[in-house]
């Protein structure tokens, strides 16, 4: 048997930490949700998509935009010393991924708004005459190219790093697994993929992203299961980690909003879709988004639970 | 260059929370928050039990996952003893430093930046003791440089069987309780 008994009971950290809230979940979400559209944007540039006016890729910049400053705000709220912020930019700290994820945020904007100024809405076209003139310069094959590499390189960084950030955190065990990268990438790019579905014009492209969304929902089930036996065969702290979410306070919000209705009844919804059984409906893609939330969520309230033995 | 560490007797160690009035008053920490704090640690079952009593703080690691995960620089190894600090100037308050301590010895300070026991760096520059130190009552605590072979603290060390905290998180701790 063993009590450990403090004396200290700081706002935060005691009894159990809780430093982040909701805001932080919200970012992730957004920031790997961003990061699934550049990537998307980056593949139908590179197939020269943009030519037709019905591509979802003229939709996904503009939204994207405005999805990761709703996230960013998101990230702002959280900060305890706001007027510091303009700090993250005064250095670049290697060590560091919210370092690297400030300056990334940093880069992803001009090549979302490059993206979308291959193809502005003709009211901007026409309100603003430089809009029309940026966005025939830049659409010329190589300027395509780039700005689709741009969005694939900074895409793909995005996605990572949102799982980066807290993978590098050691001190919380749930959280301290390598394939939390990998697994909110793929996580960013259903989400993505997801609603790419829900807005496509086109049917052949609703059909498209639909199929990919089925295969990132399969690789992210798969990348979940990685996930848990990494922990499990790691230390004791970690397999205690683990068994938060088996077993523990955190199974059932783990089990049936992340896997049960988050990956596997969109899964079974879109398969059914994509082999013509039943209609297209938002009801799968709605369920992937919010099973994206929901995994940030259970993600980062489990991490800050888990705990090393104090001795 | 020194590096400042401390040995903490626990069989000295009565919990009577002096170090943690002095850290509060030293240092004017607010009201509700610690700096340091006292661990009652009972293990075992009766009649075999075994009660550790230590006051803790944050452990001035020598791999401290709080710097390498601050995102502006603000948490820092000092050139003073390589005691770890916060500029609150530089803090954004982004708490990615309280999440990376196994030991949850940060907090957020109520102006917004984090905050964390200093070693009372401002009495040690003044060649003092820290300020929990100098008050014990029983004399528990031993704080100097772990590079000095002939230190106090190294004498202590070498007396009894010493222990750090959460060795398996791999920060590097330059706390020692004597058990």
């Amino acid at each position: 048997m063993r009590e450990l008994v403090l004396t200290r009971h700081n706002e935060l950290i005691d009894p159990l930490v809780r430093v982040w809230g909701w805001e932080i979940p919200v970012y992730l979400f957004l920031g790997g949700w961003v990061a699934g559209m550049m990537i998307l944007v980056g593949y139908f540039l590179l197939r020269g998509r943009n030519r037709e006016d019905t591509c979802v890729c003229s939709v996904l910049p503009g939204t994207s935009v405005v999805l990761l400053s709703l996230g960013m705000g998101a990230l702002f709220l959280d900060l305890e010393h706001k007027l510091y912020v303009w700090r993250l930019y005064t250095t670049f700290e290697v060590t560091s991924p919210m370092s690297w994820g400030a300056w990334i945020l940093l880069l992803v904007y001009p090549a979302l708004a490059a993206a979308f100024a291959l193809r502005p809405p003709g009211i901007l076209r026409d309100l603003f005459p430089a809009v029309d003139r940026l966005s025939r310069r830049l659409d010329t094959p190589v300027g395509v190219r780039g700005i689709a590499a741009a969005n694939l390189v900074l895409g793909i960084s995005l996605g990572i790093y949102t799982g980066i950030l807290l993978s590098a955190l050691g001190a919380r065990p749930f959280w301290n697994s390598a394939i939390l990268g990998p697994l909110f990438l793929v996580s960013g790019l259903s989400s993505a993929a997801a609603f790419g579905h829900m807005v496509a014009r086109h049917h052949e492209e609703r059909e498209l992203l639909a199929r990919s969304d089925n295969v990132f929902l399969a690789i992210e089930l798969f990348v979940v299961a990685l996930f848990l036996v990494g922990l499990l065969s790691s230390s004791q702290a970690h397999v205690a980690a683990a068994r938060l979410v088996l077993g523990g306070p955190f199974t059932a919000s783990f089990w049936v909003l992340v896997v049960g209705a988050g990956i596997v009844i969109p899964l079974m919804i879109q398969l059914l879709a994509v082999t013509h059984r039943i209609a297209h409906t938002r009801v799968g893609p709605l369920l992937v988004m919010a099973g994206g939330l929901a995994l940030r969520f259970v993600i980062v309230a489990v991490g800050q639970v888990s705990h090393w033995a104090k001795v | 260059m020194a590096r400042y560490g401390m040995v903490i007797d626990t069989r000295k160690c009565v919990g009577c929370t002096d170090c943690v009035v002095a850290c509060k008053t030293e240092n004017q920490v607010p009201e509700g928050l610690n700096r340091d704090w006292i661990a009652d640690d009972l293990t075992g079952s009766f009649p075999t039990v075994h009660l550790e009593i230590r006051t803790e703080r944050c452990n001035h690691c020598d791999n401290p996952p709080c710097v390498a995960c601050c995102p502006t620089g603000a948490s820092h190894v000092d050139p003073f003893g390589a005691i770890v600090l916060v500029t609150p100037e530089m803090c954004i308050g982004c708490k990615a430093c309280l999440a990376s301590c196994p030991y949850d010895a940060r907090f957020v300070h109520p102006d917004g930046y984090a905050d964390k026991c200093t070693f009372c760096i401002h009495r040690v520059k003044d060649g003092l003791d820290p300020a929990c130190v100098s008050v014990c009552p029983t004399h528990c605590m031993t704080f100097g440089d772990l590079d000095d072979p002939n230190s106090e603290v190294n004498r202590q060390l070498a007396s009894r069987p010493p222990h750090a905290l959460m060795p398996a998180a791999g920060t590097e701790p330059r706390i020692f309780y004597l058990t």
